[in-house]
């Protein structure tokens, strides 16, 4: 294990790949700059005359526009270079893309694709940073940081902690970045969802599985709903999305037997109805929203921190 | 043609079981006891004679791809890693399913005149897996056997069918054993290393599954079914228990499922991908054991070339496929023979008389009167890969950068030296 970096100082990460390759102290110098982050704004431009740019080969809304906005607080330019449409089997190939950000003369590329692993084909291939904003069914880091950063301001703490990740784990990389961010800190994680879209054998990553939802729902700190993709029930992964409402959605009738104190959250965007019941999502419970708040602060984090690594 | 004699090297005919330290003769294309006077004599001391090695799974591209790889230069590749005999795959650009085509690939293997190329032909038309391919006429032309490798049959009536037709000609069905329905879109082994990196498995039940059904329409048609490229310990099991119960069944592996396992993919790095992926390292080591008791038959590279921009790709974009024949030998050698698990003369015994038995070649023998295919090995030659160096087209080898130990140092085919390093 590396040793923990106690500040910016001794930060020596460039990129952003995923939650698994981090170690405790630097998920925890991320968090803590977030906490300074959002305390008190940083003043001045700390990343002036740097350049961001995103380019995301899948669609998203609140992933981009949250790195957009925490690179201008931070005084960076951000440029987009984004492939049009979903066409990217016409477009450039990866090598290409990578030396064309690299050519443009980018301090940080901020990448989306729908492949597992392209992020870290991106970096080897550039000078810059590179933040990994989600690749395939790999890994998406930034998204499970606001979730600590979110559980930590909810619930005072981020040791202890029994979580519960709901829904599509096979083909969820926020379930994975969570999953490993949750067993980094030595939380208790339990899996629920049906056999189906569960990864066989995930057990021996220390989690526990559970497919009867009902079971976990009084004994859990975190439940954190994820969203149900329908192409699933079309490749047979389950039979219908009233069924799996009824056997894993977080129904109102649920919502009310939580544990005391739990919070429950979603990593965006919603199919209301479906994992999650508008009552449960729109409660007093939710953070949802703060997790979309609190993106911004951990990605100024991130980059503040990448930056101080060149 | 003037005689060779190849002096004084350390002779391993697993044909005859002979191993000691001897000399060959090579006369008028033929190994002989005897000789003349040699026009040329090789010292072949401190290294090892032995037939010239059989590969029976590569994948020549021609016709229809030759930018990944030309008859000519799988030719020049085979002889380059000590193949005299190399038995190309059906799934070309344009795939050999007819009488024409195998005999295109056999008039393009005789310009190059290097290795003896002896094409399998298709066993449906197009690989399609749905209507049975010419194989009466293909046998006439030459195909040595048939498969639809790339693809699995998965209609076992169709499949039945082609054994019960493949027999009347004496020739085998090598199966690609998948359940297509279990591996769409699966980039690598499934397990945790593939939950871990987001990447889609293929289980190994997707091939043992399909053994168990190959082996038993093996049985129930009493026709030869040979089972290609098996990667997983559960295949090993269904082979065994079929050989055990004498179905007509024989089974090869590759050198990268021999000796490298799923792990390598931790950086989602093309060059370890395959069909069928690698696998876990109990899986290993139980394709070691099979081979080793015979279980396994022979080593067929799968040698299955691409352009270096069609692996540049994402990792689960990239096509399937690295390339072998001139790596297995040293491959073998090093990670195989070297390292205890594996004896010379059972490696040997794999690259010839076990290969040429499954498809029933003349060949792998340096038996008196044979045709002079013979291959000098130094056993001690130390060389880094180096994809640049390759005589093939293709450059993506998992063993890049590597030092092996051991390669051909001399290549003989028909009594004519047609490589020497």
């Amino acid at each position: 294990m590396a040793r923990s970096p106690k500040g910016p100082a001794d930060w020596t990460r460039r990129h952003l790949l995923g939650i698994r390759e981090l170690t405790r102290g630097e998920l925890e110098a991320i968090l803590a700059r977030a906490s300074e982050c959002k305390k008190s704004p940083p003043t001045g431009k700390p990343l002036g005359g740097r350049r961001l740019l995103t380019f995301f080969a899948e669609s998203s809304t609140r992933t981009r526009t949250s790195f957009g906005i925490a690179a201008r607080n931070l005084g960076a330019e951000v440029i987009d270079l984004s492939p049009a449409g979903s066409s990217l089997s016409k477009g450039e190939s990866l090598r290409d893309t990578a030396q064309t950000i690299d050519a443009l003369g980018v301090d940080f590329a901020v990448v989306r694709h729908p492949s597992s692993g392209a992020p870290h084909k991106v970096a080897a291939a550039i000078r810059g940073s590179v933040v990994n904003a989600g690749d395939g069914s790999n890994e998406h880091p930034t998204q499970a940081l606001l979730d600590l950063f979110t559980i930590r301001e909810r619930l005072g703490k981020l040791d202890g902690l029994k979580v519960a990740l709901v829904g599509d784990i096979l083909h969820s990389r926020v379930a994975r970045s969570n999953l490993w961010a949750h067993r980094l800190l030595g939380n208790d994680v339990t899996l629920v969802g049906p056999a189906t879209l569960i990864p066989r054998g995930i057990e021996s990553t220390g989690a526990a599985v559970a497919h009867d939802f009902d079971t976990v729902l009084a004994n859990h700190d975190v439940i954190m709903m994820l969203r149900l993709q329908l192409e699933r029930q079309r490749a047979g992964l389950f039979p219908s999305t009233a069924e799996y409402s009824t056997l894993y959605g977080l129904t109102r009738e649920r919502l009310a037997r939580l544990k005391k104190g739990a919070i429950v959250m979603h990593p965006g965007p919603m199919n209301r109805g479906w994992e999650i019941a508008s009552e449960s999502a729109d409660s007093p419970q939710s953070t949802i929203l703060d997790q979309v708040h609190n993106g911004i602060f951990v990605r100024m984090a991130v980059l503040t921190l990448l930056n101080g690594a060149k | 043609m003037s005689s060779i004699l190849i002096k004084g090297g350390r002779v391993i005919d697993p044909a005859s079981g002979r191993d000691e330290t001897g000399d060959i003769w090579i006369v008028a294309g033929k190994i002989s006891k005897s000789g003349g006077k040699a026009g040329r004599t090789i010292d072949a001391r401190g290294k090892w004679v032995v037939p010239g090695l059989i590969d029976i799974h590569v994948h020549f591209r021609e016709p229809g791809h030759e930018a990944k790889e030309t008859i000519a230069d799988g030719c020049a590749a085979a002889v380059a890693g000590g193949f005299t005999s190399v038995a190309p795959m059906a799934n070309t650009g344009r795939p050999v399913d007819s009488a024409m085509a195998v005999r295109y690939v056999r008039d393009r293997a005789a310009e190059a005149g290097l290795a003896r190329v002896f094409p399998i032909g298709a066993v449906t038309q197009g690989l399609k897996g749905e209507e049975l391919a010419e194989m009466g006429l293909m046998a006439e032309a030459g195909a040595a056997a048939f498969s639809d490798d790339g693809n699995p049959v998965m209609n076992s009536e169709i499949l039945r069918r082609a054994l019960e037709y493949a027999a009347m000609f004496r020739k085998p069905v090598i199966s690609h054993c998948e359940d297509a329905h279990l591996t769409k879109g699966a980039a690598m082994n499934e397990g945790l290393v593939a939950t871990e990196l987001g990447l889609r498995g293929w289980p190994a039940v997707a091939e043992a599954a399909m053994a168990a059904r190959d082996a038993m329409l093996a049985r129930w048609t009493g026709a030869r079914v040979h089972i290609a490229h098996v990667s997983a310990k559960e295949t090993v099991e269904v082979i065994r228990a079929a050989k055990k119960a004498g179905d007509p069944v024989t089974a090869e592996a590759a050198p990268h499922h021999l000796t490298l396992d799923e792990e390598s993919l931790r950086t989602y790095d093309p060059r370890f991908r395959m069909n069928p992926p690698l696998r876990a390292r109990e899986d290993v080591q139980a394709l070691v054991d099979a081979l080793a008791d015979g279980t396994i038959d022979c080593i067929a590279s799968d040698h299955a070339p691409h352009t270096v921009e069609d692996k540049d790709r994402e990792y689960d974009a990239c096509p399937n496929g690295v390339i072998g024949l001139e790596t297995t030998l040293g491959v073998i050698l090093a990670d195989l023979v070297a390292a205890k698990k594996l004896t010379p003369m059972r490696a040997i015994e794999a690259m010839t008389t076990g290969p040429a038995r499954v498809l029933g070649l003349p060949h792998g023998t340096l038996a008196p009167g044979a045709a002079a295919d013979v291959t000098i090995i130094d056993p001690d030659r130390k060389w880094k890969v180096d994809p640049s160096k390759f005589r093939s087209r293709g450059r993506c080898t998992p063993w890049e950068g590597r030092t092996l130990k051991g390669a051909a140092v001399l290549t003989v085919v028909d009594g004519r030296i047609v490589f020497e390093r």
